[in-house]
């Protein structure tokens, strides 16, 4: 990337090109006062307090970018004026109540008033009665309290994508017209708006219909926004911060547990809340609200341990799930290479062979790029594979980001329709398709994106068996010229004259279809056009393939596809591991494909059950009771740290016991397989934060490696093979990842079978959904935001083994009995 | 300040006066007439005298100067800093305590802790608040600090007891409701001073 230099208080400062002055400051620790702006949002230019001098002109610095040799002056005496004002008037009617807000010592408000030496008021005006209210089971609004810097509707518009809050009238009373000459000007247009707006769901009602993230909450700069569970529970300063990963999504975001003693009489740690750095992480619901699945009051029960060692040394197989450190995986892995047990994983087996194929195929060992660079960069996103809202919550926002920032379009191929994903951008369209034909819309992309040069000539030749030209007739009225000749009556001479007769006349044109777009669920009639304005001015493209793939009978054609794609496209790929740790497990264990004989399950079913959820045969410590590294989705090795106290034995004691093993659980880090990529990196020598430019400086990047391959041999796909009839689909609600989230108290989703409103409706309220292997009685649950017949059945709780009903698919046709 | 004086070194010179002490005995017998002469001098009856008078004072005249502790205390100063009270406000009876946790905060041996809570009517409420008497080390800080005059240092010096927490409660150190009529606003550490009204800026307001 080329730099410009710039000058900032006379310093000197080579800055990124295009970069908004803000960041170029911040990025090199300069300090500017900024309430409004988030680093990965639009500007909103609500609080103007960013002020700054450049070239001579008062610009402000989240909006100006800037230029070579540019000279940036941060504070002059004029902008100093105004932004002394500027925060007068936030602090104009502001209730005085920081000794009981729940934001009082990080609260920005109370930052700049002091920071601009704020220790006077000169203006004034009446305030108006401002109701708290709760906008959802986790979210908690004191307009009071509220200054309407507009960050929590940006962020949850231009990245979380609900768009769920807006600002709306607040009935103020209007400011003294002799404001307009004594006040500063920005500050004057600041109040003005101010004045009049407040913060309220966007739909209308009293309550926000979204997917309950709670980011609005983490980038609200005052107690306007907190979650219900929280507020007047703690300080701020009485928390001491664990930085950690999420437990749930395999994007693995960086979190910090906030925790202190739970109160006077109990005195044993508790996690008040989760919070994060919001201007370069933005979690999900499960991320900042499922916290709280520790496994409390474990003691070392020996005989429990004594027994589970004899188990494990019966055990033929092992059977764990993704919810695992690294460290986890490692020791299991060496249980099976010392004693030659079974590492049963469906969850991951599926994922495991999916990346072996496309490694097999591409030649590479990971995919291409992360949601975060993609975010950065691209301005084309395609997902396929992947129930983009409920399955990674990282790429959704990604791609809603892209939309909103970086101008760009993107194409959603599902077989179940989303009314959400379309509300992204102008140039968001979806193709609902049968599932089964996910092959078909890869051959879209190649049709769409590949150089067809570098293509294959039976590809070629395939993709262009879809086209055709169809000759239409339509009808079109023309203008014809008629001469007849006319005799003259008078004279009886015959004259030649030319009329203008409208005439209907049949026309053939010829109209480019193209199947793949038809059998995709799209109009290719329409389709070259909306196309083509979606590709203008586009340079980068990426692609999110999702669990779909993995669990489709063509896994390997499919992974084969993609290859092509990457091979002859600039398309950028990412891929969504199912959950928590998947690729960790995936490139540690060589899984197995079946279990078989005595089982000990990890937080799983089996014979002996382990478990972290308290209610196996021994106990074992949650995701938040220990240390170790996990493997995210932008393929980094994170580390992750204990919150809570944790009394009981861990794997380590039980494969101690076993094999010759390490001392500490964290012993095992530096032992990660450097063939897969990890590094031989002590557990404590790792960072774990950001920096201020935004690089994440957490753990390492697993090292990549390219061979050149060969043109992948692709398969043609078989209509046929698409799915009919009553077809479920195994998929979470939105902030359920697995037992984990459903113990923690804030997350309400139940389990069920989600529905378009339409098909809750026909199902009724239970529904017995009989599959080949097995049936399964549940509650239908409507959600308005699917659309079409394909229903959703979680499968967050173990205990009812979905995995086992769905085999090695994600889709099943299925019939329905009303209950 | 001059230096001049550290630069006067002349050591020698310096204008003494010395004692008549006297001779120092120089032997055994001259030891034992000094010791003869200062004890039969009389002296001693001055003392007994000073004595003497002093319990004729206490015992017929009133004017007798000890306290007869513990039925009979002295009285202390407003600054001084016992055992905490917590104060209502006068008008409601209600706790003046906010829950604002800057007593929490600011506590030096760290023996002050609060549990709070969201309540019915959209406040703060303190539900448990206490205050670990075995490390108070009554430096102030916590009176200092309370933005509401809340928790003051009450006068109650005597911390024998049977148990720690006997005094450590909310309810403990709370004005009981019906000796509202007696409670006593603080002057010590935290109190508003005298002048307080002086150094205020008045903020304008629309009403």
């Amino acid at each position: 990337m080329s730099t410009v230099n710039i000058k900032i208080d006379g310093k000197e400062f080579a800055v990124k090109e295009g970069e908004y002055i803000l960041n170029a400051a911040r990025a090199n620790d300069v300090f500017i006062p900024a309430i409004c702006y988030l680093t990965r949002c639009s500007p909103t230019l609500a609080c103007r307090i960013c002020l700054v001098e450049a070239d001579g002109k008062q610009v402000y610095a989240c909006n100006a970018k800037v230029k070579e040799g540019m000279e940036i002056t941060v504070d002059t005496p004029n902008i100093l004026e105004e932004r002394r004002a500027i925060m007068e008037v936030y602090d104009v009617n502001h209730p005085l109540q920081c000794g009981v807000c729940d934001k009082s010592g990080e609260c920005e408000l109370q930052n700049y008033t002091l920071e601009l030496g704020v220790d006077s008021q000169s203006y004034m005006i009446q305030d108006t009665k401002r109701e708290t209210t709760n906008w959802s089971s986790v979210l908690h609004y004191d307009a009071g309290l509220c200054i309407v810097c507009e960050r929590c509707t940006t962020v949850c518009k231009d990245m979380i994508g609900d768009a769920a809050i807006t600002t709306v009238k607040r009935g103020g009373e209007a400011l003294d017209k002799g404001y307009k000459e004594s006040m500063p000007k920005d500050a004057y247009s600041m109040w003005n708006k101010l004045q009049k707006s407040v913060i309220a769901p966007s739909n209308g009602t009293e309550f926000t219909d979204c997917s309950d993230c709670g980011e609005c909450v983490a980038v609200c700069p005052v107690g306007a926004l907190s979650s219900r569970d929280f507020v007047y529970t703690s300080n701020a300063w009485d928390l001491t911060r664990v930085p950690a990963v999420s437990a749930h999504s395999s994007d693995g975001f960086q979190i910090y547990y906030e925790v202190k003693p739970t109160s006077i009489e109990d005195r044993s740690e508790k996690i008040f809340r989760v919070t994060n750095e919001w201007n370069y992480v933005s979690l999900d619901g499960a991320a900042r609200f499922a916290y709280d699945f520790e496994n409390r009051d474990v003691t070392k029960d020996e005989q429990a341990f004594d027994k589970a060692v004899e188990a494990f040394k019966k055990a033929q197989t092992i059977r764990f799930n993704s919810v695992i450190t690294n460290e986890e995986a490692l020791m299991l892995q060496s249980l099976k290479e010392n004693m030659g047990v079974k590492l049963y994983n469906p969850e991951v087996r599926a994922f495991q062979k999916f990346l072996g194929y496309y490694q097999k195929a591409s030649g590479n060992r990971f995919y291409s790029t992360d949601a975060d660079a993609l975010m950065k960069k691209s301005d084309f996103v395609i997902a396929m594979g992947t129930a983009l809202r409920n399955d990674s919550p990282g790429l959704k926002y990604a791609f809603n980001n892209v939309q909103k920032l970086n101008k760009g379009a993107g194409l959603y191929f599902h077989p179940v329709g989303d009314t959400l994903i379309p509300t992204f951008g102008k140039n968001v369209e979806c193709f609902t398709h049968k599932p089964g034909l996910e092959e078909a819309a890869l051959y879209l992309v190649l049709d769409l994106f590949a150089d067809k040069e570098q293509l294959p000539d039976d590809v070629k030749e395939y993709i262009a068996s879809f086209k055709s030209s169809e000759t239409k007739t339509i009808k079109e009225k023309v203008m014809k010229d008629v001469t007849e000749m006319v005799k003259d009556e008078e004279t009886g001479e015959e004259k030649e004259v030319t009329k203008k007769v409208p005439e209907m006349v049949e026309k053939e044109i010829t109209v480019e279809r193209n199947g793949l777009v038809d059998l995709l669920g799209g109009n290719s009639a329409t389709f070259a056009d909306t196309f083509e304005k979606m590709m203008k001015k586009k340079e980068s493209f990426s692609m999110m393939i999702g669990e779909d793939f993995y669990y489709h009978d063509k896994a390997e054609n499919l992974a084969k596809l993609i290859a092509l794609v990457e091979q002859t496209s600039s398309i950028d790929l990412v891929m969504t591991p199912p959950k928590s740790n998947a690729l960790g497990v995936a490139l540690i264990c060589d899984l197995d494909d079946a279990a078989e004989g005595y089982t000990v399950g990890y937080n799983e079913n089996g014979d002996f059950r382990l478990s972290a959820l308290g209610d196996g045969d021994l106990d074992m410590p949650a995701m938040n009771q220990q240390e170790g590294t996990l493997t995210n989705m932008s393929k980094r090795v994170v580390p992750t740290n204990a919150a809570l106290e944790y009394g009981g034995y861990e794997l380590n004691d039980i494969v101690s016991s076993l094999i010759d093993g390490q001392r500490e659980t964290i012993d095992w880090t530096a032992k990660l397989p450097t063939a897969k990529g990890y590094q031989a990196v002590a557990f404590d020598s790792l960072a774990n934060g950001y920096n201020n430019d935004g690089t994440e400086n957490r753990g390492y990047l697993l090292k990549t490696s390219n061979r050149k391959a060969n043109m992948p041999k692709v398969d043609k796909f078989d209509e046929a093979s698409a799915l009919e009839g009553e077809i479920v689909y195994r998929c979470n609600p939105a902030r359920q990842f697995s037992d984990f989230t459903d113990k923690a108290h804030e997350i309400f989703e139940p389990f069920g079978l989600y529905a378009s409103t339409a098909k809750a409706e026909e199902l009724g309220k239970k529904v017995e959904v009989v599959f080949e292997n097995g049936s399964i009685i549940v509650d239908v649950i409507a959600d308005h935001k699917i659309e079409g017949d394909i229903t959703k059945l979680s499968d967050f709780k173990s205990a009812q083994d979905i995995y086992t009903l769905f085999g090695e698919s994600r889709y099943k046709t299925v019939t329905m009995r009303k209950v | 300040m001059g230096l001049e004086q550290f630069k006067n070194r002349n050591v020698g010179t310096q204008n003494y006066t010395k004692l008549d002490l006297g001779e120092t005995p120089a032997n055994g017998f001259e030891q034992f007439k000094q010791v003869a002469k200062r004890t039969f001098k009389g002296e001693l009856f001055v003392g007994l005298w000073v004595t003497l008078r002093e319990m004729i004072n206490a015992l017929f005249k009133g004017q007798m100067h000890t306290v007869k502790y513990p039925f009979e205390k002295m009285p202390i100063s407003p600054r001084y800093r016992a055992i905490h009270d917590m104060l209502r406000l006068l008008e409601s009876g209600h706790y003046r305590c906010i829950g604002c946790g800057l007593c929490e905060k600011i506590c030096i041996s760290n023996c002050i802790t609060m549990d709070t809570r969201y309540d019915e009517n959209q406040r703060k409420e303190v539900t448990e608040y206490t205050i670990n008497f075995g490390r108070c080390i009554f430096c102030g800080y916590c009176a200092e600090v309370c933005p509401e005059l809340a928790i003051v240092h009450g006068p109650r010096y005597e911390t024998a007891s049977e148990q720690r927490a006997s005094f450590s409660l909310f309810e403990d150190m709370l004005t009981p409701i019906d000796q509202l009529n007696l409670q006593q606003e603080y002057d010590g550490f935290g109190a508003v001073s005298p002048n307080a009204d002086a150094n205020i800026k008045k903020t304008p307001l629309a009403y």
